[in-house]
Protein backbone atom coordinates (compact mmCIF):
# COMPACT_ATOMS: atom_id res chain seq x y z
CA UNK A 1 0.00 0.00 0.00
CA UNK A 2 1.41 3.34 -0.90
CA UNK A 3 1.49 5.96 1.79
CA UNK A 4 -0.97 8.54 0.48
CA UNK A 5 -0.64 10.88 3.45
CA UNK A 6 3.11 10.77 3.07
CA UNK A 7 2.83 11.60 -0.61
CA UNK A 8 0.54 14.49 0.15
CA UNK A 9 2.88 15.75 2.89
CA UNK A 10 5.82 15.86 0.47
CA UNK A 11 3.75 17.52 -2.23
CA UNK A 12 2.34 20.14 0.13
CA UNK A 13 5.73 20.85 1.64
CA UNK A 14 7.31 21.34 -1.78
CA UNK A 15 4.55 23.62 -3.01
CA UNK A 16 4.73 25.71 0.16
CA UNK A 17 8.49 25.96 -0.26
CA UNK A 18 7.86 27.44 -3.69
CA UNK A 19 5.42 29.97 -2.30
CA UNK A 20 8.03 31.09 0.16
CA UNK A 21 10.32 31.81 -2.75
CA UNK A 22 7.59 33.32 -4.89
CA UNK A 23 10.00 35.76 -6.47
CA UNK A 24 12.34 33.11 -7.78
CA UNK A 25 9.57 30.73 -8.73
CA UNK A 26 7.17 33.05 -10.48
CA UNK A 27 8.26 36.65 -10.74
CA UNK A 28 11.67 36.13 -12.25
CA UNK A 29 10.63 33.77 -15.07
CA UNK A 30 7.71 36.04 -15.94
CA UNK A 31 10.04 39.01 -16.10
CA UNK A 32 12.49 37.10 -18.28
CA UNK A 33 9.83 35.95 -20.74
CA UNK A 34 8.35 39.43 -20.89
CA UNK A 35 11.76 40.73 -21.91
CA UNK A 36 11.98 38.09 -24.65
CA UNK A 37 8.58 39.14 -25.92
CA UNK A 38 9.55 42.80 -25.93
CA UNK A 39 12.84 42.17 -27.72
CA UNK A 40 12.00 39.31 -30.09
CA UNK A 41 8.26 39.70 -30.35
CA UNK A 42 7.69 43.42 -30.57
CA UNK A 43 11.01 45.04 -31.43
CA UNK A 44 12.63 42.55 -33.81
CA UNK A 45 9.45 40.64 -34.60
CA UNK A 46 7.97 43.72 -36.23
CA UNK A 47 10.67 43.48 -38.91
CA UNK A 48 10.26 39.71 -39.42
CA UNK A 49 7.98 38.10 -41.93
CA UNK A 50 5.41 35.53 -40.89
CA UNK A 51 6.68 31.97 -40.44
CA UNK A 52 4.52 29.38 -42.16
CA UNK A 53 1.62 31.80 -42.13
CA UNK A 54 1.99 32.59 -38.43
CA UNK A 55 2.92 36.08 -37.33
CA UNK A 56 6.47 36.03 -35.89
CA UNK A 57 5.46 37.30 -32.45
CA UNK A 58 2.88 34.54 -32.16
CA UNK A 59 5.28 32.01 -33.69
CA UNK A 60 7.72 32.32 -30.78
CA UNK A 61 5.10 31.90 -28.02
CA UNK A 62 5.30 28.09 -27.84
CA UNK A 63 9.10 28.22 -28.09
CA UNK A 64 9.39 30.70 -25.23
CA UNK A 65 6.92 28.72 -23.18
CA UNK A 66 9.02 25.60 -23.77
CA UNK A 67 12.17 27.48 -22.81
CA UNK A 68 10.71 28.43 -19.45
CA UNK A 69 9.05 25.08 -18.93
CA UNK A 70 12.28 23.15 -19.44
CA UNK A 71 14.46 25.28 -17.24
CA UNK A 72 11.92 25.78 -14.45
CA UNK A 73 10.79 22.15 -14.27
CA UNK A 74 14.39 20.99 -14.17
CA UNK A 75 15.58 23.48 -11.59
CA UNK A 76 12.49 23.21 -9.35
CA UNK A 77 12.78 19.48 -9.04
CA UNK A 78 16.55 19.44 -8.73
CA UNK A 79 16.52 22.02 -5.94
CA UNK A 80 13.64 20.23 -4.29
CA UNK A 81 15.63 17.05 -3.74
CA UNK A 82 19.07 18.64 -3.51
CA UNK A 83 18.21 20.96 -0.60
CA UNK A 84 17.31 18.18 1.86
CA UNK A 85 20.56 16.45 0.97
CA UNK A 86 22.42 19.68 1.51
CA UNK A 87 20.78 20.62 4.82
CA UNK A 88 20.74 17.06 6.15
CA UNK A 89 16.96 16.93 6.48
CA UNK A 90 16.93 14.04 4.00
CA UNK A 91 17.28 11.70 6.99
CA UNK A 92 13.58 12.13 7.62
CA UNK A 93 12.59 11.19 4.11
CA UNK A 94 14.88 8.18 4.19
CA UNK A 95 13.56 6.96 7.53
CA UNK A 96 9.91 7.57 6.71
CA UNK A 97 7.53 4.97 5.32
CA UNK A 98 7.77 6.47 1.84
CA UNK A 99 9.40 4.84 -1.16
CA UNK A 100 10.19 5.79 -4.70
CA UNK A 101 6.51 6.12 -5.66
CA UNK A 102 5.60 8.54 -2.88
CA UNK A 103 8.78 10.53 -3.31
CA UNK A 104 8.38 10.85 -7.06
CA UNK A 105 4.73 11.79 -6.99
CA UNK A 106 5.41 14.28 -4.20
CA UNK A 107 8.50 16.00 -5.56
CA UNK A 108 7.84 15.70 -9.27
CA UNK A 109 4.17 16.44 -8.85
CA UNK A 110 5.00 19.63 -6.97
CA UNK A 111 7.64 20.66 -9.49
CA UNK A 112 5.23 19.98 -12.34
CA UNK A 113 2.45 21.90 -10.60
CA UNK A 114 4.70 24.92 -10.31
CA UNK A 115 5.62 24.64 -13.97
CA UNK A 116 1.98 24.47 -15.01
CA UNK A 117 1.07 27.53 -12.98
CA UNK A 118 4.01 29.26 -14.51
CA UNK A 119 2.95 28.22 -18.02
CA UNK A 120 -0.48 29.68 -17.42
CA UNK A 121 1.04 32.93 -16.20
CA UNK A 122 3.37 33.13 -19.18
CA UNK A 123 0.57 32.52 -21.66
CA UNK A 124 -1.40 35.26 -19.95
CA UNK A 125 1.62 37.56 -20.09
CA UNK A 126 2.05 36.78 -23.79
CA UNK A 127 -1.42 38.12 -24.61
CA UNK A 128 -0.18 41.53 -23.50
CA UNK A 129 2.47 41.54 -26.22
CA UNK A 130 1.15 39.46 -29.11
CA UNK A 131 -2.02 38.02 -30.57
CA UNK A 132 -1.98 34.26 -30.71
CA UNK A 133 -4.44 31.40 -30.83
CA UNK A 134 -4.24 27.81 -29.69
CA UNK A 135 -5.55 25.33 -32.24
CA UNK A 136 -5.67 22.32 -29.93
CA UNK A 137 -5.97 23.64 -26.36
CA UNK A 138 -6.56 20.25 -24.72
CA UNK A 139 -3.57 18.71 -26.48
CA UNK A 140 -1.52 21.78 -25.60
CA UNK A 141 -2.29 21.36 -21.90
CA UNK A 142 -1.61 17.64 -22.13
CA UNK A 143 1.71 18.22 -23.86
CA UNK A 144 2.74 20.93 -21.38
CA UNK A 145 1.98 18.53 -18.53
CA UNK A 146 3.95 15.76 -20.18
CA UNK A 147 6.99 17.99 -20.69
CA UNK A 148 6.73 19.44 -17.17
CA UNK A 149 6.63 15.95 -15.66
CA UNK A 150 9.49 14.65 -17.83
CA UNK A 151 11.83 17.50 -17.05
CA UNK A 152 10.90 17.48 -13.39
CA UNK A 153 12.04 13.87 -13.41
CA UNK A 154 15.26 14.91 -15.12
CA UNK A 155 15.71 17.61 -12.50
CA UNK A 156 15.12 15.08 -9.77
CA UNK A 157 17.91 12.92 -11.16
CA UNK A 158 20.23 15.92 -11.39
CA UNK A 159 19.43 16.88 -7.80
CA UNK A 160 20.45 13.43 -6.62
CA UNK A 161 23.53 13.34 -8.83
CA UNK A 162 24.82 16.81 -7.93
CA UNK A 163 27.30 17.15 -5.10
CA UNK A 164 27.41 20.92 -5.08
CA UNK A 165 25.49 23.92 -6.31
CA UNK A 166 27.79 24.22 -9.31
CA UNK A 167 27.00 20.75 -10.55
CA UNK A 168 23.35 21.41 -9.88
CA UNK A 169 23.31 24.21 -12.43
CA UNK A 170 25.77 22.69 -14.87
CA UNK A 171 23.39 20.62 -16.98
CA UNK A 172 20.66 23.29 -17.20
CA UNK A 173 23.22 25.96 -18.09
CA UNK A 174 25.58 24.04 -20.33
CA UNK A 175 23.25 21.58 -22.00
CA UNK A 176 19.59 22.54 -21.77
CA UNK A 177 19.96 26.26 -22.35
CA UNK A 178 22.08 26.07 -25.56
CA UNK A 179 20.01 23.21 -26.96
CA UNK A 180 16.83 25.17 -26.35
CA UNK A 181 18.16 28.27 -28.05
CA UNK A 182 19.36 26.19 -30.99
CA UNK A 183 16.21 24.09 -30.95
CA UNK A 184 14.02 26.36 -32.98
CA UNK A 185 12.65 28.49 -30.17
CA UNK A 186 13.00 31.65 -32.20
CA UNK A 187 12.99 30.22 -35.72
CA UNK A 188 11.74 27.40 -37.83
CA UNK A 189 14.51 24.96 -38.62
CA UNK A 190 13.36 25.15 -42.23
CA UNK A 191 14.94 28.60 -42.19
CA UNK A 192 18.36 26.96 -41.71
CA UNK A 193 20.65 26.10 -44.59
CA UNK A 194 22.00 22.59 -44.99
CA UNK A 195 23.89 20.97 -43.32
CA UNK A 196 22.61 22.88 -40.28
CA UNK A 197 19.04 21.84 -40.83
CA UNK A 198 20.02 18.16 -40.67
CA UNK A 199 22.25 18.78 -37.68
CA UNK A 200 19.35 20.47 -35.90
CA UNK A 201 17.30 17.29 -36.25
CA UNK A 202 19.69 15.65 -33.77
CA UNK A 203 18.72 18.20 -31.15
CA UNK A 204 15.99 16.63 -28.99
CA UNK A 205 14.64 20.03 -28.00
CA UNK A 206 13.61 20.64 -31.63
CA UNK A 207 11.00 17.92 -31.20
CA UNK A 208 9.71 19.39 -27.96
CA UNK A 209 9.39 22.92 -29.30
CA UNK A 210 7.78 21.70 -32.48
CA UNK A 211 5.45 19.40 -30.63
CA UNK A 212 4.12 22.31 -28.63
CA UNK A 213 4.05 24.55 -31.69
CA UNK A 214 1.92 21.99 -33.46
CA UNK A 215 -0.68 22.11 -30.68
CA UNK A 216 -0.77 25.90 -31.12
CA UNK A 217 -0.79 26.31 -34.88
CA UNK A 218 -1.48 22.88 -36.31
CA UNK A 219 1.80 22.73 -38.19
CA UNK A 220 5.41 22.05 -37.30
CA UNK A 221 8.83 21.22 -38.72
CA UNK A 222 8.71 17.61 -37.54
CA UNK A 223 6.08 14.92 -37.22
CA UNK A 224 3.96 15.49 -34.09
CA UNK A 225 3.83 11.76 -33.39
CA UNK A 226 7.61 11.61 -33.30
CA UNK A 227 7.57 14.51 -30.83
CA UNK A 228 5.03 12.95 -28.51
CA UNK A 229 6.54 9.49 -28.82
CA UNK A 230 10.05 10.63 -27.97
CA UNK A 231 8.82 12.74 -25.05
CA UNK A 232 7.08 9.70 -23.61
CA UNK A 233 10.21 7.63 -24.18
CA UNK A 234 12.26 10.26 -22.33
CA UNK A 235 9.79 10.24 -19.44
CA UNK A 236 9.97 6.45 -19.23
CA UNK A 237 13.76 6.55 -19.30
CA UNK A 238 13.83 9.02 -16.40
CA UNK A 239 11.44 6.86 -14.37
CA UNK A 240 13.65 3.83 -14.92
CA UNK A 241 16.78 5.75 -13.92
CA UNK A 242 15.09 6.97 -10.73
CA UNK A 243 13.82 3.50 -9.88
CA UNK A 244 17.38 2.20 -10.21
CA UNK A 245 18.70 5.06 -8.07
CA UNK A 246 16.25 4.19 -5.30
CA UNK A 247 16.90 0.49 -5.59
CA UNK A 248 20.64 0.93 -5.23
CA UNK A 249 20.40 3.87 -2.86
CA UNK A 250 22.96 5.72 -4.99
CA UNK A 251 23.87 9.10 -3.45
CA UNK A 252 20.90 8.79 -1.07
CA UNK A 253 21.77 5.96 1.27
CA UNK A 254 25.30 5.18 2.34
CA UNK B 1 13.67 -13.06 39.13
CA UNK B 2 12.48 -16.39 37.76
CA UNK B 3 9.32 -14.70 36.55
CA UNK B 4 11.45 -12.11 34.82
CA UNK B 5 13.35 -14.74 32.94
CA UNK B 6 10.19 -16.60 31.95
CA UNK B 7 8.70 -13.35 30.70
CA UNK B 8 11.78 -12.66 28.73
CA UNK B 9 11.84 -15.98 27.02
CA UNK B 10 8.21 -15.66 26.06
CA UNK B 11 8.48 -12.15 24.72
CA UNK B 12 9.58 -11.48 21.19
CA UNK B 13 12.14 -8.66 21.01
CA UNK B 14 10.77 -5.41 19.61
CA UNK B 15 13.95 -5.08 17.60
CA UNK B 16 16.00 -8.05 16.53
CA UNK B 17 19.28 -7.44 14.75
CA UNK B 18 21.29 -10.42 13.54
CA UNK B 19 24.65 -10.62 11.83
CA UNK B 20 24.53 -6.97 10.85
CA UNK B 21 27.62 -5.76 9.02
CA UNK B 22 28.32 -2.56 7.18
CA UNK B 23 31.30 -1.88 4.99
CA UNK B 24 31.28 1.65 3.59
CA UNK B 25 32.35 2.27 0.03
CA UNK B 26 36.07 2.68 0.41
CA UNK B 27 36.27 -0.51 2.43
CA UNK B 28 35.86 0.76 5.98
CA UNK B 29 34.09 -1.79 8.15
CA UNK B 30 31.88 0.26 10.46
CA UNK B 31 29.78 -2.64 11.76
CA UNK B 32 31.06 -6.13 12.20
CA UNK B 33 28.54 -8.93 12.65
CA UNK B 34 26.37 -7.18 15.21
CA UNK B 35 23.71 -9.14 17.09
CA UNK B 36 21.38 -7.13 19.25
CA UNK B 37 17.94 -7.74 20.71
CA UNK B 38 15.95 -4.91 22.23
CA UNK B 39 13.09 -5.66 24.61
CA UNK B 40 9.76 -3.98 24.43
CA UNK B 41 9.45 -1.02 26.75
CA UNK B 42 13.07 -0.78 27.81
CA UNK B 43 15.54 2.06 27.62
CA UNK B 44 18.65 0.78 25.98
CA UNK B 45 21.85 2.81 25.97
CA UNK B 46 24.43 2.21 23.29
CA UNK B 47 27.70 3.36 24.67
CA UNK B 48 30.85 3.77 22.64
CA UNK B 49 33.63 6.17 21.68
CA UNK B 50 33.67 8.36 18.55
CA UNK B 51 33.54 6.31 15.40
CA UNK B 52 32.42 3.13 17.18
CA UNK B 53 29.56 2.63 14.75
CA UNK B 54 26.60 3.85 16.82
CA UNK B 55 25.17 6.15 14.15
CA UNK B 56 25.80 3.53 11.49
CA UNK B 57 23.84 1.00 13.55
CA UNK B 58 20.91 3.36 13.96
CA UNK B 59 21.10 4.32 10.29
CA UNK B 60 20.93 0.67 9.28
CA UNK B 61 17.69 0.21 11.20
CA UNK B 62 16.12 3.51 10.17
CA UNK B 63 17.01 3.45 6.49
CA UNK B 64 19.84 5.93 6.00
CA UNK B 65 22.43 3.18 5.67
CA UNK B 66 22.21 0.08 3.52
CA UNK B 67 23.57 -2.84 5.51
CA UNK B 68 26.13 -5.03 3.76
CA UNK B 69 24.89 -8.14 5.53
CA UNK B 70 22.49 -9.24 8.22
CA UNK B 71 18.81 -9.07 9.02
CA UNK B 72 16.73 -6.61 11.00
CA UNK B 73 13.28 -7.37 12.37
CA UNK B 74 11.20 -4.72 14.10
CA UNK B 75 7.90 -5.59 15.78
CA UNK B 76 8.42 -9.05 14.30
CA UNK B 77 8.45 -7.62 10.77
CA UNK B 78 11.34 -8.11 8.39
CA UNK B 79 12.53 -4.57 7.66
CA UNK B 80 13.58 -5.57 4.16
CA UNK B 81 10.10 -6.65 3.20
CA UNK B 82 7.74 -4.79 5.50
CA UNK B 83 9.64 -1.55 5.86
CA UNK B 84 6.57 0.62 5.33
CA UNK B 85 4.66 -0.88 8.25
CA UNK B 86 7.71 -1.05 10.47
CA UNK B 87 8.93 2.48 9.79
CA UNK B 88 5.53 3.95 10.60
CA UNK B 89 6.19 2.97 14.18
CA UNK B 90 9.79 4.12 14.44
CA UNK B 91 10.97 7.60 15.33
CA UNK B 92 14.45 9.02 14.95
CA UNK B 93 16.21 11.99 16.46
CA UNK B 94 19.42 12.29 14.47
CA UNK B 95 22.78 13.29 15.84
CA UNK B 96 23.16 16.24 13.49
CA UNK B 97 20.71 19.10 13.22
CA UNK B 98 19.14 19.03 9.80
CA UNK B 99 16.02 20.71 8.57
CA UNK B 100 14.61 23.33 6.31
CA UNK B 101 15.48 26.29 8.55
CA UNK B 102 13.20 28.69 6.70
CA UNK B 103 10.17 26.63 7.59
CA UNK B 104 8.08 27.15 10.72
CA UNK B 105 7.89 24.72 13.62
CA UNK B 106 4.22 24.10 12.99
CA UNK B 107 4.62 23.27 9.35
CA UNK B 108 7.54 20.99 10.04
CA UNK B 109 5.44 19.15 12.59
CA UNK B 110 2.58 18.51 10.20
CA UNK B 111 5.06 17.56 7.50
CA UNK B 112 6.67 14.94 9.76
CA UNK B 113 3.34 13.59 10.90
CA UNK B 114 2.06 13.33 7.35
CA UNK B 115 5.25 11.75 6.09
CA UNK B 116 4.74 8.92 8.54
CA UNK B 117 1.21 8.40 7.32
CA UNK B 118 -0.72 9.92 10.21
CA UNK B 119 -3.81 12.10 9.83
CA UNK B 120 -3.47 15.72 10.97
CA UNK B 121 -4.13 16.13 14.69
CA UNK B 122 -3.61 19.61 16.04
CA UNK B 123 -4.41 18.59 19.57
CA UNK B 124 -1.71 15.94 19.65
CA UNK B 125 0.85 18.23 18.01
CA UNK B 126 0.10 20.88 20.60
CA UNK B 127 0.64 18.34 23.38
CA UNK B 128 3.98 17.30 21.99
CA UNK B 129 5.13 20.89 21.50
CA UNK B 130 4.01 21.72 25.02
CA UNK B 131 5.93 18.82 26.52
CA UNK B 132 9.04 20.26 24.89
CA UNK B 133 8.26 23.86 25.81
CA UNK B 134 7.91 24.78 22.17
CA UNK B 135 4.29 25.82 22.19
CA UNK B 136 4.95 29.53 21.94
CA UNK B 137 7.47 28.96 19.16
CA UNK B 138 5.19 27.11 16.82
CA UNK B 139 4.81 29.95 14.38
CA UNK B 140 8.50 30.84 14.41
CA UNK B 141 10.90 30.07 11.64
CA UNK B 142 13.33 27.42 12.79
CA UNK B 143 16.35 29.54 11.88
CA UNK B 144 15.33 31.99 14.60
CA UNK B 145 15.52 29.40 17.36
CA UNK B 146 18.55 28.73 19.51
CA UNK B 147 20.56 25.54 19.06
CA UNK B 148 18.91 23.87 22.04
CA UNK B 149 15.47 24.84 20.77
CA UNK B 150 16.31 23.43 17.35
CA UNK B 151 17.22 20.16 19.03
CA UNK B 152 13.85 20.16 20.78
CA UNK B 153 12.18 20.65 17.41
CA UNK B 154 13.99 17.58 16.11
CA UNK B 155 12.68 15.61 19.05
CA UNK B 156 9.17 16.97 18.57
CA UNK B 157 9.30 15.96 14.91
CA UNK B 158 10.41 12.45 15.83
CA UNK B 159 7.50 12.19 18.27
CA UNK B 160 4.96 13.69 15.89
CA UNK B 161 3.70 10.29 14.73
CA UNK B 162 3.73 8.69 18.19
CA UNK B 163 6.36 6.04 17.50
CA UNK B 164 6.56 2.83 19.53
CA UNK B 165 10.31 2.62 19.04
CA UNK B 166 12.38 5.76 19.37
CA UNK B 167 16.02 6.25 18.47
CA UNK B 168 17.87 9.12 20.06
CA UNK B 169 21.32 9.59 18.58
CA UNK B 170 23.29 11.57 21.17
CA UNK B 171 20.25 13.45 22.42
CA UNK B 172 22.18 15.50 24.91
CA UNK B 173 25.35 16.30 22.98
CA UNK B 174 25.97 20.02 23.18
CA UNK B 175 22.93 20.92 25.26
CA UNK B 176 22.96 22.69 28.60
CA UNK B 177 22.33 21.07 31.95
CA UNK B 178 18.74 22.22 32.11
CA UNK B 179 17.81 20.87 28.72
CA UNK B 180 19.59 17.66 29.55
CA UNK B 181 17.48 17.28 32.69
CA UNK B 182 14.36 18.08 30.65
CA UNK B 183 15.34 15.47 28.16
CA UNK B 184 15.87 12.82 30.80
CA UNK B 185 12.47 13.66 32.23
CA UNK B 186 10.88 13.39 28.82
CA UNK B 187 12.56 10.05 28.17
CA UNK B 188 11.21 8.83 31.50
CA UNK B 189 7.70 9.94 30.54
CA UNK B 190 7.92 8.25 27.17
CA UNK B 191 8.98 5.04 28.80
CA UNK B 192 5.97 5.22 31.08
CA UNK B 193 3.82 5.52 27.96
CA UNK B 194 5.35 2.28 26.76
CA UNK B 195 7.76 3.67 24.19
CA UNK B 196 10.91 1.62 23.71
CA UNK B 197 13.93 3.88 23.58
CA UNK B 198 17.37 3.30 22.16
CA UNK B 199 19.81 6.08 22.82
CA UNK B 200 23.45 6.52 22.08
CA UNK B 201 25.69 8.52 24.28
CA UNK B 202 29.23 9.31 25.22
CA UNK B 203 28.10 10.35 28.68
CA UNK B 204 28.34 7.36 30.91
CA UNK B 205 26.35 8.99 33.68
CA UNK B 206 23.53 9.32 31.20
CA UNK B 207 23.49 5.59 30.58
CA UNK B 208 23.82 5.02 34.29
CA UNK B 209 20.95 7.34 35.09
CA UNK B 210 18.51 6.41 32.36
CA UNK B 211 19.10 2.99 30.91
CA UNK B 212 17.72 -0.39 31.87
CA UNK B 213 20.30 -2.11 29.75
CA UNK B 214 23.57 -1.02 28.30
CA UNK B 215 25.41 -2.17 25.21
CA UNK B 216 29.03 -1.30 24.74
CA UNK B 217 30.21 -0.93 21.16
CA UNK B 218 33.66 -0.29 19.79
CA UNK B 219 35.16 -0.59 16.33
CA UNK B 220 31.89 -1.87 14.97
CA UNK B 221 31.59 -4.72 17.44
CA UNK B 222 29.27 -5.12 20.37
CA UNK B 223 31.54 -5.97 23.28
CA UNK B 224 28.95 -6.41 25.94
CA UNK B 225 25.20 -6.19 26.45
CA UNK B 226 23.63 -6.58 29.83
CA UNK B 227 21.38 -5.13 32.47
CA UNK B 228 22.96 -2.01 33.79
CA UNK B 229 22.90 -3.48 37.29
CA UNK B 230 24.34 -6.77 36.11
CA UNK B 231 27.22 -4.98 34.43
CA UNK B 232 27.84 -3.10 37.62
CA UNK B 233 27.57 -6.33 39.59
CA UNK B 234 29.85 -8.28 37.30
CA UNK B 235 32.47 -5.65 36.77
CA UNK B 236 31.80 -3.12 39.49
CA UNK B 237 34.19 -2.89 42.40
CA UNK B 238 34.34 -1.28 45.80
CA UNK B 239 37.69 0.08 46.85
CA UNK B 240 38.55 1.14 50.39
CA UNK B 241 41.78 2.55 51.79
CA UNK B 242 42.35 2.54 55.53
CA UNK B 243 45.18 4.82 56.68
CA UNK B 244 46.68 3.13 59.74
CA UNK B 245 48.07 4.90 62.78
CA UNK B 246 50.83 2.27 63.16
CA UNK B 247 52.44 0.49 60.19
CA UNK B 248 51.60 -3.17 59.97
CA UNK B 249 53.87 -6.09 58.90
CA UNK B 250 51.22 -8.49 57.67
CA UNK B 251 47.49 -8.61 57.12
CA UNK B 252 45.85 -9.86 60.33
CA UNK B 253 44.52 -13.41 60.40
CA UNK B 254 40.96 -12.19 61.00
CA UNK B 255 40.93 -10.35 57.66
CA UNK B 256 42.28 -13.32 55.76
CA UNK B 257 39.10 -13.95 53.80
CA UNK B 258 39.12 -10.49 52.20
CA UNK B 259 41.07 -9.32 49.23
CA UNK B 260 43.42 -7.04 51.14
CA UNK B 261 46.89 -5.74 50.44
CA UNK B 262 49.24 -3.52 52.36
CA UNK B 263 50.85 -0.53 50.71
CA UNK B 264 53.02 2.41 51.69
CA UNK B 265 55.26 0.36 54.03
CA UNK B 266 52.28 -1.09 55.81
CA UNK B 267 50.64 2.27 56.54
CA UNK B 268 47.84 1.78 54.03
CA UNK B 269 45.47 -1.17 54.13
CA UNK B 270 43.72 -1.55 50.80
CA UNK B 271 40.57 -3.52 50.11
CA UNK B 272 39.23 -4.24 46.66
CA UNK B 273 36.17 -6.37 46.09
CA UNK B 274 32.44 -6.59 46.04
CA UNK B 275 30.33 -6.60 42.95
CA UNK B 276 28.71 -3.23 42.69
CA UNK B 277 25.48 -4.34 44.32
CA UNK B 278 26.40 -3.21 47.81
CA UNK B 279 28.15 -6.22 49.28
CA UNK B 280 31.47 -4.44 48.84
CA UNK B 281 30.22 -1.73 51.15
CA UNK B 282 29.13 -4.37 53.65
CA UNK B 283 32.61 -5.87 53.46
CA UNK B 284 34.17 -2.51 54.24
CA UNK B 285 31.91 -2.05 57.24
CA UNK B 286 32.86 -5.51 58.48
CA UNK B 287 36.57 -4.85 57.97
CA UNK B 288 36.26 -1.62 59.94
CA UNK B 289 34.54 -3.49 62.77
CA UNK B 290 37.24 -6.18 62.85
CA UNK B 291 40.00 -3.56 62.90
CA UNK B 292 38.37 -1.81 65.82
CA UNK B 293 37.83 -5.11 67.58
CA UNK B 294 41.52 -5.99 67.15
CA UNK B 295 42.52 -2.62 68.51
CA UNK B 296 44.05 -1.53 65.21
CA UNK B 297 43.47 2.20 64.92
CA UNK B 298 43.03 3.99 61.61
CA UNK B 299 42.98 7.73 61.01
CA UNK B 300 41.22 7.87 57.64
CA UNK B 301 38.98 5.81 55.44
CA UNK B 302 38.53 6.44 51.73
CA UNK B 303 35.92 4.42 49.95
CA UNK B 304 34.82 4.50 46.32
CA UNK B 305 32.54 2.58 44.03
CA UNK B 306 33.69 2.04 40.47
CA UNK B 307 31.18 3.54 38.09
CA UNK B 308 30.10 2.41 34.69
CA UNK B 309 32.68 4.86 33.52
CA UNK B 310 35.55 2.94 35.10
CA UNK B 311 34.17 -0.25 33.64
CA UNK B 312 33.90 1.34 30.26
CA UNK B 313 37.40 2.77 30.35
CA UNK B 314 38.76 -0.56 31.54
CA UNK B 315 37.03 -2.42 28.75
CA UNK B 316 38.37 -0.02 26.19
CA UNK B 317 41.88 -0.48 27.56
CA UNK B 318 41.54 -4.27 27.46
CA UNK B 319 40.32 -4.00 23.90
CA UNK B 320 43.32 -1.83 23.00
CA UNK B 321 45.70 -4.26 24.62
CA UNK B 322 44.07 -7.20 22.91
CA UNK B 323 44.11 -5.57 19.48
N1 LIG C 1 29.45 7.72 4.78
C1 LIG C 1 30.55 7.16 5.28
N2 LIG C 1 31.53 6.74 4.48
C2 LIG C 1 32.64 6.16 4.96
N3 LIG C 1 32.87 5.95 6.26
C3 LIG C 1 31.93 6.36 7.14
C4 LIG C 1 30.72 6.98 6.69
N4 LIG C 1 29.97 7.27 7.78
C5 LIG C 1 30.68 6.86 8.84
N5 LIG C 1 31.85 6.31 8.47
C6 LIG C 1 32.87 5.72 9.35
O1 LIG C 1 32.28 4.67 10.08
C7 LIG C 1 32.74 4.68 11.41
C8 LIG C 1 31.56 4.69 12.35
O2 LIG C 1 30.90 5.91 12.24
P1 LIG C 1 29.63 6.26 13.11
O3 LIG C 1 29.15 7.59 12.69
O4 LIG C 1 28.68 5.14 13.04
O5 LIG C 1 30.27 6.34 14.57
P2 LIG C 1 29.60 6.81 15.93
O6 LIG C 1 29.76 5.70 16.89
O7 LIG C 1 28.23 7.31 15.70
O8 LIG C 1 30.55 7.99 16.34
P3 LIG C 1 30.22 9.36 17.11
O9 LIG C 1 30.19 9.01 18.55
O10 LIG C 1 31.38 10.21 16.77
O11 LIG C 1 28.94 9.87 16.59
C9 LIG C 1 33.62 5.91 11.56
O12 LIG C 1 34.97 5.47 11.52
C10 LIG C 1 33.32 6.74 10.36
O13 LIG C 1 34.46 7.41 9.91
MG1 LIG D 1 27.30 9.06 15.90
Amino acid sequence: MINLRGTWAIYKQEVSRAWRAVFGTIVSPVLTTSLYFIVFGSAIGGQMQAVGGVNYGAFIVPGLLMLTLLSESTSNASFGIYMPRFTGSIYELLSAPVGVTETLIGFVGAAATKSLILAAIILATATVFVDYTIAHPILAIGYIMLVAASFSLLGFILGIWAEGFEKLQMIPMLVLMPLTFLGGTFYSIDMLAEPWRSVALFNPIVYLVNGLRWTFYGSSDVNILVSVGSTFAFLALCVVVIAVIFKTGWRLRN
Amino acid sequence: MAAGIANDAGMEPILDIRGLSKTYTGGFKALDNVDLQIRKGEIFALLGPNGAGKTTLIGSVCGMVRPTAGTIHAFGLDMKKHWREARQRIGLVPQELGFDIFDTVDRQMSYSRGLFGRAPDRERVTQILRSLQLEDKRRDQIRKLSGGMKRRVLIAKALSHDPDLLFLDEPTAGVDVELRRDMWRLIGQLREQGVTIILTTHYIEEAEEMADRVGIIDKGRILLVDEKHAIMARLGRTEAHFTLEQPMQAVPEALGRYNIHLHDDGRLLCYRGGNGTGNGKADVAEIARILVEQGIRFTALDQSESSLEDIFVEMMQDQEAGA
